[in-house]
């Protein structure tokens, strides 16, 4: 009952016009932040973190944490029209909804990924105001362990989805592992596979690989197959939110599904990107419509927006109560916060109430705000597709190329972005699946170091994975996830072979 | 005709005056924005400073060029120190160093050394307190190396940030100090690592203290002792009516262990004394505003300022020091 | 889908699929190489650093010899893509190329504005009008945003030197 006493006072404050100002412009800001690959949430929130100093602390929270709603809603635009994820966790959005434009629905897809961002944003916030201090507790049972757990099980829910050939899916996934692996390793402080040279220092950022891989590797397909983005004539308007609305709720079953997902991988904090896969593959075992995803299935677009935008926001929820962020993006507002003098932690909440109830008040009014400013601008989204490609392309190139320059400050990173380019298209056309090797370059570093940690804190035995109920638990969810595909593999196989010999 | 020629003489005398204006107010001024290079990740200890730093010269406007923050975390912060060292003659690119700017050559063989640029301002330095999770018996430092000494060698873990970096100098001090083996964890980030002791994956850190006061204030951990010579100097009560105070010096409880970091500022190569001159007020005004202040009483810094050949000396003698503390660990690249 | 091959003429699927296999088997090679490097024992403390990467390169290695197997086990089957269409990719990746490689030395802003241009005369055959607007509008546009409001240096080169930028 305090809580929703709290709550109100929070929704005042949060209601002030220079706080709506603030949280507007915040979103406005996002969103520009979201749709430029590149800059992503994590960049944009520290460059503007600066611009706030002459705020009050209230406003200016509500304004970095507006700027990170609007990128994460921004992330799904770029995914959606041109396969260029600007952020690691819309990465899963592509898979459906690129084909989705392609068919001239890139108005619906970008209606579904809103909309579903917004239900998952939701649900994250309630329940931040009714378990926050319950959640909490539950984060700091996760040592590197439990961590990689999780890894593991996003890893096993994912793979043995792709129809390419298993060797194929393995080589990609292995070579995403060994890119990770580049640069300095964290466990012993010592540098790998860099071979002397200065630019390898930093590995390869996921960001270049995946601008590389799916943005210009789509451009060079596009060329080969004549010089238009498909489903660029589909008619657009307003009342295309309506009609898509219509057909969301038959998902109810899988925005659920994603929205616990989203909000446990937040808490934990694994972060927005394993919850979007893993909420991808699950969905895609769970739904009656799985055979179609990939080729533009409106669910496919539901889950990982949906999982993607639960952790985000259930990822302020560690940091505000424990100190750690759940993202990177988290870890600048944290700074953030310490710079206004408000330590985030266990007193947080008792001694700062009008700031906490401020902020969690301005997550419900931030996104819906965001929701109606970007469902608004969903049609001049989806018109970008009608502009010629041979304006647009050189358009995209060049915002790639400052992408992927500012990510690290480096060129050398934009001819790395132009090699996986030409790699994305090889491979490809050779048919082996990018998403895995995506996969493991997001996750392959964080899970190989929480599975060193852990051998460290156990001497070398691996029965730390089995060591406490919380952990068994995930690691043979995840190993029910990895046989499941062989089995139902297997199980269909023999069922065709059986079929075959029938006939 | 007497109009216009007034006119030019008033001219003439405005640009004479402006002329004469300039260099009475700074021999050097950057004509560019400034590049403030963080040899580390968005979020940690150093950004923060950085960021902190960058808000008070642009609320102030303490500088006429934008002051533009850029994190270059590669290879332990190699990346960033690598872009200074390169930086020849470019008096618009400064950075703000840690402690990895001693470790992160010695463990990695990155062909670079403090040597290769030039020393501007140091601005604080950072201590480093001996946290244990507040639910353990241990409430003083006798009694946690009693613990230590109990334990089989290398079942104590201790949490830290990064690998063979200061929290692992430290760590590796220690187990001279006690005569037992810990087993050292790395972790990404301070934050991070406090909350592993929260949550009682490891037994104790050496995280400084604006990475661990929110957990202190929640009464979740226990300060045992400070790194330093003499106590820090902020007597405010923190937690439970302590304050930073009141945190015994390791050294006085029998862990004779002394460590500080460097939070200092650089320039490129072959800077002219003008422009460390410009540097060094700018960074005189930036400690004087309340935001710093705040800053350093919120992380308990030790405020020490030193500038010119002081602080030379000072890099050089750390230097010399963590080349010993990390030769004897056996952290040195090629090992 | 093999009808169409008496038209037209382009390196086989089966080639290029075989070039690819043998050149991610190489990459392979070399993270091996560098693992050992790095170390691959599994010390007290858990693996070393080249351990996994070891493992990795090693599956890499393995799984490229057995999709070898499998393209050569192909029929030479269909084409990889046609000449033409292979021409058209590599009048997008070439231009690139020059772009990517001529933007450390002569700053982001004048290499995009040429090759918008280049790209629009040579693809699109737009008039030069057309062409100015967006070629200079998009770096004074990518300037605004970048260097003035978010305060993200971009590389520059003599040109904005000279403009004092």
């Amino acid at each position: 009952m305090e809580e929703l006493v709290n709550l109100f006072h929070g929704f005042a404050v949060a209601l002030q016009p220079f706080n709506i100002a603030v949280m507007v412009l915040g979103i406005v800001l996002g969103v520009i932040i979201g749709v430029l690959p590149g800059l992503g949430g994590a960049n944009g929130v520290a460059i503007l973190l600066p611009l706030t100093f002459s705020m009050p602390p209230t406003s200016a929270i509500i304004m970095l944490s507006c700027i990170y709603w609007g990128a994460l809603f921004g992330g799904a635009i770029t995914s959606i029209l041109f396969n260029i994820p600007g952020e690691p966790w819309s990465v899963a959005t592509t898979f459906d909804g690129y084909p989705m434009a392609q068919q001239g629905k890139a108005a619906e897809s970008l209606t579904a990924a809103f909309t579903s961002s917004f239900v998952g944003a939701l649900f994250a916030v309630i329940m931040i105001t009714l378990v926050a201090p319950l959640v909490a507790g539950f984060a700091l049972r996760f040592g590197p362990a439990e961590k990689f757990a999780v890894y593991f099980l996003a890893f096993c829910s994912f793979v043995g989805l792709s129809k390419e050939p298993p060797f194929k899916t393995i080589a990609a996934m292995m070579i995403g592992f060994a890119l990770a692996a580049v640069g300095l390793d964290s466990i012993t402080g010592q540098l790998r596979l860099t071979f002397g040279s200065t630019e390898l220092l930093n590995g390869f950022d996921f960001l270049i690989a995946v601008i590389g891989l799916f943005g210009l590797g789509e451009i060079f397909l596009t060329m080969e197959e004549g010089l238009n983005f498909r489903g660029g004539k589909a008619k657009i308007d307003l009342r295309v939110v309506l009609r898509t609305w219509k057909s969301l709720p038959q998902y109810w079953m899988t925005s659920l599904r994603s929205c616990v997902i989203g909000c446990w991988m937040g808490v934990t904090p694994a972060g927005a990107t394993p919850a979007s896969f893993m909420s991808y593959g699950i969905a895609k075992r769970m739904s009656k419509n799985g055979k179609n995803f990939g080729k533009g299935e409106i669910e496919g677009v539901i889950a990982p927006e949906t999982a993607a935008h639960a952790a985000g926001t259930a990822a302020l929820l560690p940091m505000l109560s424990l100190g750690v962020p759940g993202s990177p993006t988290a870890a600048v507002l944290l700074g953030g916060l310490l710079i206004w003098g408000l330590q985030p932690g266990p007193m947080l909440f008792v001694e700062q109430k009008e700031f906490v109830w401020g902020l969690i008040a301005s997550m419900y009014l931030g996104n819906l705000v965001g929701l109606i400013i970007v469902l608004t601008c969903v049609p001049i989204f989806a018109a970008i597709l009608r502009v010629p490609f041979s304006i647009i392309a050189p358009l995209i190139l060049v915002l790639c190329a400052i992408g992927a320059y500012s990510v690290h400050n480096s060129t050398f990173d934009v001819v790395m972005m132009l090699v996986f380019g030409v790699i994305g298209y090889a491979l490809k056309k050779c048919n082996y699946p990018l998403a895995p090797l995506v996969l493991a370059i997001v996750l392959g570093d964080k899970a190989e170091e929480a599975f060193r940690q852990s051998l460290l804190g156990s001497q070398g035995s691996l029965g730390i994975f089995f060591s406490n109920t919380l952990v068994s638990t995930i690691m043979i969810l995840g190993l029910i996830a990895l046989f499941w595909s062989l089995i139902s593999n297997g199980l269909a196989r023999l069922r065709n072979r059986t079929a075959a010999a029938s006939v | 005709m007497s109009r216009s020629a007034s006119c030019l003489a008033l001219a003439a005398a405005a640009s004479i005056l402006a002329l004469c204006s300039m260099p009475a107010s700074a021999a050097w001024e950057p004509v560019r924005p400034v590049e403030f290079i963080v040899p580390a990740g968005t979020g940690g200890g150093a950004d923060q400073m950085a960021r902190t730093i960058q808000g008070i010269v642009t609320k102030h406007s303490l500088m006429k060029q934008p002051l533009v923050v850029i994190n270059k975390s590669g290879g332990a912060g190699g990346e960033g120190f690598l872009d200074v060292k390169s930086a020849n003659n470019n008096p618009h690119k400064i950075i703000i160093t840690l402690s990895n700017l001693f470790t992160t050559p010695l463990a990695t063989g990155i062909p670079f050394n403090w040597k290769d640029m030039t020393p501007v301002a140091m601005l604080a330095l950072d201590e480093f307190v001996l946290w244990v999770n507040a639910d353990k018996p241990y409430k003083t430092v006798k009694d946690y190396i009693d613990a230590v000494k109990a334990a089989p060698p290398g079942s104590m873990k201790m949490g830290g940030t990064g690998s063979k970096q200061e929290d692992q100098i430290i760590t590796v001090a220690m187990e001279k100090a006690i005569g037992s083996k810990f087993t050292y964890i790395p972790y990404k980030g301070g934050g991070e690592v406090a909350v592993q002791l929260v949550g009682q994956h490891v037994d104790s850190t050496v995280n400084n203290p604006i990475e661990a006061v929110a957990q202190w204030r929640g009464g979740k951990v226990r300060p045992l002792c400070v790194f330093d010579s003499k106590p820090m100097g902020y007597d405010e009560p923190v937690a439970d009516g302590k304050a930073w105070k009141d945190i015994p010096t390791c050294k006085s409880q029998g862990l004779d262990i002394e460590y500080v970091m460097l939070r200092g500022i650089f320039m490129g190569p072959k800077a002219t004394k003008d422009q460390i001159e410009y540097y060094v007020e700018l960074f005189k005004k930036v400690r004087a505003t309340p935001e710093w202040q705040d800053l350093m009483k919120s992380g308990a810094f030790n405020t020490t300022f030193l500038t010119g050949s002081d602080y030379s000396s000072w890099v050089g003698t750390e230097e010399k020091r963590h080349e010993t503390l990390m030769k004897e660990a056996g952290f040195l690249a090629g090992n | 889908m093999t009808t169409h091959q008496s038209h037209t003429t382009g390196p086989t699927h089966k080639a290029v699929e075989a070039g690819v296999t043998t050149v991610i088997g190489l990459f392979g090679a070399v993270v091996v190489y560098g693992s050992i490097k790095a170390g691959i024992n599994w010390g007290a403390e858990g693996p070393k650093a080249g351990f996994f990467p070891f493992y990795v390169g090693l599956f890499i290695i393995i799984s490229s010899l057995i999709n070898l197997w499998n393209t050569l086990r192909e029929a030479d089957g269909p084409l990889f893509a046609e000449w033409g269409q292979l021409r058209q990719v590599f009048s997008v990746i070439l231009p690139t190329g020059i772009y990517v490689a001529a933007l450390p030395f002569i700053g982001l802003y004048l290499a995009s504005a040429i090759f918008i241009a280049w790209f629009m005369r040579w693809l699109g055959k737009y008039n030069w009008p057309i062409i100015a607007a967006l070629s200079l509008g998009m770096p004074i546009v990518t300037y605004l945003v970048f260097e003035r409001w978010f305060l993200v240096p971009l590389p520059k080169g003599p040109v904005e030197e000279w403009l004092g930028l």
